[in-house]
C-alpha cells in the first residue's frame, strides 16, 4: 500500500495535474478572502469556503483524472493485477494519495483565520469547523471521482464523466425543487429515482434479476408507503434529494453546526465509493 | 510447479480457452506456441491471476491461484505482452517501486534489484526516463521487473516481439541464462524462437492443447521418420522391386520422370535409421545409377502448421 501511496503521489507532482489542484483552490481562496473578508468586512472564514465549493466541480475531475484510467491506458493495470497484494490495498494507496494532495490546499487555507484575526475578531471554532467540513467533502467527492476515474480507459473521458457528476451532485438540490411539492409529484419523481439506480444496477453488474429486484423492491416500498400515510409524500422529493446531496450536508458546516451525521454521511460516502472502485477493478479481472 | 487443470475461459460466447490441462515442472524453459488468437495471452494471464477463468484451476506449488492469490502470485514473475512500464520514472525508480509493492523486505530490495539491473543488463540507462528507453531496454526493464522478489516461476509473453535482430538474440541469451536458475514460461508464435530456448514446447491451437513435448520428440514424432528422395537410372517395375527390398525402407511411391530414363523416386523410411546406406549398395549391385539422393525430413514448422491447421486436433494431450 505505502509503495502505491509514494508512487502515486510522486506522479502526481511530475504531472501538473496535482500542482493545477492545489494552485486552482488556493487561488480562489484568496479571491473570495480578499471580496468577503478584506473588502466586505465579514469577519467569517466560512463564507469563503461556501462559495467555493463550486470550484470542485473542475478541480475534482482534474485530481483524480488520471489515477486508474491512465493504468488502463499504459497497460500497467496488469502489474497491479499480478502484484502479490490484493486490490483493496491498491485502492487505497490511490486514495490516500489523492487525499495528501487534498489535504495541502486546506493546510494552507488553515493559516488565513489566523491572519484575519489579525484585522479583527474572528470566530475560530466555526471557521474551523468548516474547514474540516470542505475537506471532508473534497474527500468525499475525490472518492466518487476515483470511482469515474476507474470505469473508463481515458482521462479525457474520466475528466469529462466526472465533471457531468460533479454537477449533478452540485446541482441536485436545486433541480429537485423544480418537482411540484404535491404528494402524486413527488412519488413519480422517487420512482423515476429508483429506476434509474436499477438501470445502475444492471449497467454495472450486467445482472439483469438483481436490478428487478431493486426496481421492484424500490417501487415496491414506495407504493406501500403511499397507502398508508400518501399525506407524507408532499414535498418528499426535495427532502430526500437534500438530504442526500453532498453539497448540502457541508452547507451545515458553514451555518456554524458541526453536524456529526454529516461526519458519518461523508466517511460512507467515501466507504462506499471505495469499495464500488474496487470491485470495478475486480470486475474486469472477469470480463 | 504449475498444474493447469480443465481451465476455459469464455469471452462471451466465443471460447478463447477450452478445456487446457497442462503441468509445468520445475526447472525447464517451456515454449508456449500457438498462431495468433490460439488463447496464448490469456492462459497466461489466468495463470498469473490478472483474469479469472470461467471454469478450471490453477495451482503454482500447490496454491490455487484465486483462492490463495498471495501466496501463489509471490511465486510468479510475469511480464505482460506490453511491458507495464510507467513512462515518467526511471528504471531505478520503477523497480523501487515494484519491489517495494511485491513485498520485498527493505535491506533485501537494494541487493535484488541491483541483481535485476545487472541480469538484464539495464544498470547503464538506470537513471534515464523510461520515456526516453528504446523498445529493447523497455523490454528488459519488464523483464527485471519480472525476476523482483526472487519468484521460482518466470512467465513472459512475446518477450522478443518488435525487437531489432540483435535485441532478439540479446533477449534469447538472457532467457536461457533464467533458465538455470528459474522456471521460465515464454509465448511465442515464432517457432524458431521457441525452438533456439526452449526445453519444452507446449503447442496450442484454438484454445486447445495440441502437443507437449520436447522439440527433438515432436519432430521425430511428427515427421514420420522423414522420406528419402532418389533419383536413378532404371525402369520403374525393376527399380520399385529391388528398393522395397531394402531394409527400412516402406512405401515406394514415383515421384516423375525425367528425360534420358530417369526416375524420381520418394521412399519412406520406416525406422528411425537412416536407410541411405543400404539404397546404395542394392542400386549398386543392381547396376542402377544413383544419381541424386537426398533425406528430408519434415521440419518442426511443418509440424507445427500440420498441428494447428486442422480442425481436429492430431494427438491430443500427448504426455509431457
Amino acid at each position: 500500500m505505502t509503495a502505491i501511496y509514494k508512487r502515486e503521489l510522486r506522479a502526481g507532482f511530475t504531472g501538473m495535474a496535482n500542482y493545477v489542484f492545489i494552485a486552482f483552490l488556493l487561488v480562489f481562496a484568496g479571491l473570495y478572502t480578499m471580496l468577503y473578508n478584506l473588502n466586505g468586512g465579514y469577519p467569517n472564514f466560512e463564507y469563503v469556503l461556501q462559495s467555493m465549493s463550486i470550484i470542485f466541480l473542475i478541480a475534482i475531475p482534474i485530481l483524480t483524472m488520471r489515477a486508474i484510467a491512465e493504468e488502463r491506458r499504459q497497460h500497467t493495470d496488469q502489474l497491479l493485477y499480478s502484484l502479490p497484494i490484493g486490490m483493496t490495498r491498491v485502492v487505497l494507496g490511490k486514495y490516500l494519495a489523492i487525499l495528501t494532495v487534498v489535504a495541502v490546499p486546506c493546510l494552507i487555507m488553515a493559516v488565513y483565520p489566523l491572519l484575519l484575526s489579525a484585522f479583527g475578531t474572528v470566530t475560530f471554532a466555526t471557521a474551523y469547523g468548516a474547514l474540516i467540513g470542505f475537506f471532508l467533502l473534497s474527500a468525499a467527492l475525490s472518492a466518487i471521482g476515483l470511482l469515474v476515474s476507474a470505469m473508463t480507459e481515458n482521462q479525457a473521458v474520466a475528466a469529462g464523466l466526472c465533471f457531468v457528476v460533479m454537477m449533478l451532485l452540485y446541482f441536485m438540490n436545486d433541480l429537485s425543487s423544480f418537482v411540484a411539492d404535491t404528494a402524486l409529484a413527488s412519488l413519480a419523481a422517487l420512482m423515476i429515482a429508483v429506476l434509474i439506480v436499477a438501470g445502475l444496477v444492471k449497467l454495472f453488474t450486467k445482472n439483469t434479476a438483481a436490478a428487478v429486484l431493486v426496481a421492484v423492491a424500490g417501487c415496491g416500498a414506495l407504493i406501500v408507503g403511499w397507502i398508508f400515510a400518501s399525506d407524507s409524500y408532499a414535498g418528499l422529493f426535495d427532502r430526500v434529494m437534500s438530504s442526500l446531496s453532498v453539497f448540502e450536508r457541508f452547507y451545515t458546516f458553514i451555518d456554524g453546526v458541526f453536524d456529526l451525521t454529516a461526519v458519518l454521511y461523508f466517511l460512507s460516502v467515501i466507504g462506499v465509493s471505495l469499495f464500488l472502485t474496487v470491485q470495478t477493478m475486480e470486475k474486469r479481472r472477469w470480463s | 510447479m504449475i498444474e493447469i487443470d480443465h481451465l476455459t475461459k469464455c469471452y462471451g460466447p466465443h471460447t478463447a480457452v477450452r478445456d487446457l490441462t497442462l503441468q509445468v515442472e520445475p526447472g525447464r524453459i517451456y515454449g508456449l506456441l500457438g498462431p495468433n488468437g490460439a488463447g496464448k495471452s490469456t492462459t497466461m494471464n489466468i495463470m498469473t491471476g490478472c483474469l479469472a477463468a470461467t471454469s478450471g484451476t490453477v495451482r503454482i506449488d500447490g496454491h490455487d491461484i484465486f483462492e490463495e492469490p498471495a501466496q501463489a502470485k509471490a511465486l510468479i514473475g510475469y511480464l505482460p505482452e506490453l511491458p507495464p512500464l510507467y513512462p515518467e520514472m526511471t528504471p531505478a525508480e520503477y523497480l523501487d517501486f515494484v519491489a517495494q509493492a511485491k513485498g520485498v523486505q527493505r535491506g533485501e530490495r537494494v541487493g535484488q534489484i541491483e541483481k535485476a539491473m545487472r541480469t538484464t543488463r539495464i544498470d547503464t540507462v538506470a537513471n534515464r526516463l523510461i520515456r526516453d528507453l528504446s523498445k529493447g531496454y523497455r523490454q528488459r526493464v519488464g523483464i527485471a521487473q519480472a525476476l523482483l522478489g526472487s519468484p521460482e516461476v518466470i512467465i513472459l509473453d512475446e518477450p522478443t516481439v518488435g525487437l531489432d535482430p540483435q535485441q532478439i538474440i540479446e533477449i534469447r541469451d538472457l532467457i536461457r541464462a533464467l533458465g538455470d536458475s528459474h522456471t521460465v514460461i515464454l509465448s511465442s508464435h515464432i517457432l524458431s524462437e521457441v525452438r533456439a530456448v526452449c526445453d519444452q514446447i507446449i503447442i496450442i491451437a484454438k484454445g486447445q492443447l495440441v502437443a507437449s513435448d520436447t522439440p527433438e520428440n515432436l519432430e521425430r514424432l511428427f515427421a514420420g521418420g522423414g522420406t528419402l528422395e532418389l533419383t536413378v537410372r532404371a525402369d520403374e517395375q525393376r527399380a520399385k522391386k529391388i528398393l522395397s527390398g531394402v531394409p527400412g525402407v516402406g512405401a515406394v511411391k514415383v515421384a516423375g520422370h525425367k528425360q534420358g530414363g530417369l526416375l524420381q523416386l520418394e521412399l519412406e523410411t520406416t525406422s528411425a535409421q537412416d536407410p541411405s546406406e543400404g539404397v546404395f549398395f542394392a542400386c549398386a549391385d543392381a547396376r542402377m545409377p544413383i544419381l541424386g539422393m537426398g533425406m528430408h525430413r519434415a521440419s518442426l514448422e511443418e509440424v507445427f502448421i500440420e498441428l494447428t491447421s486442422t480442425d481436429q486436433p492430431g494427438e491430443e494431450g500427448m504426455p509431457s
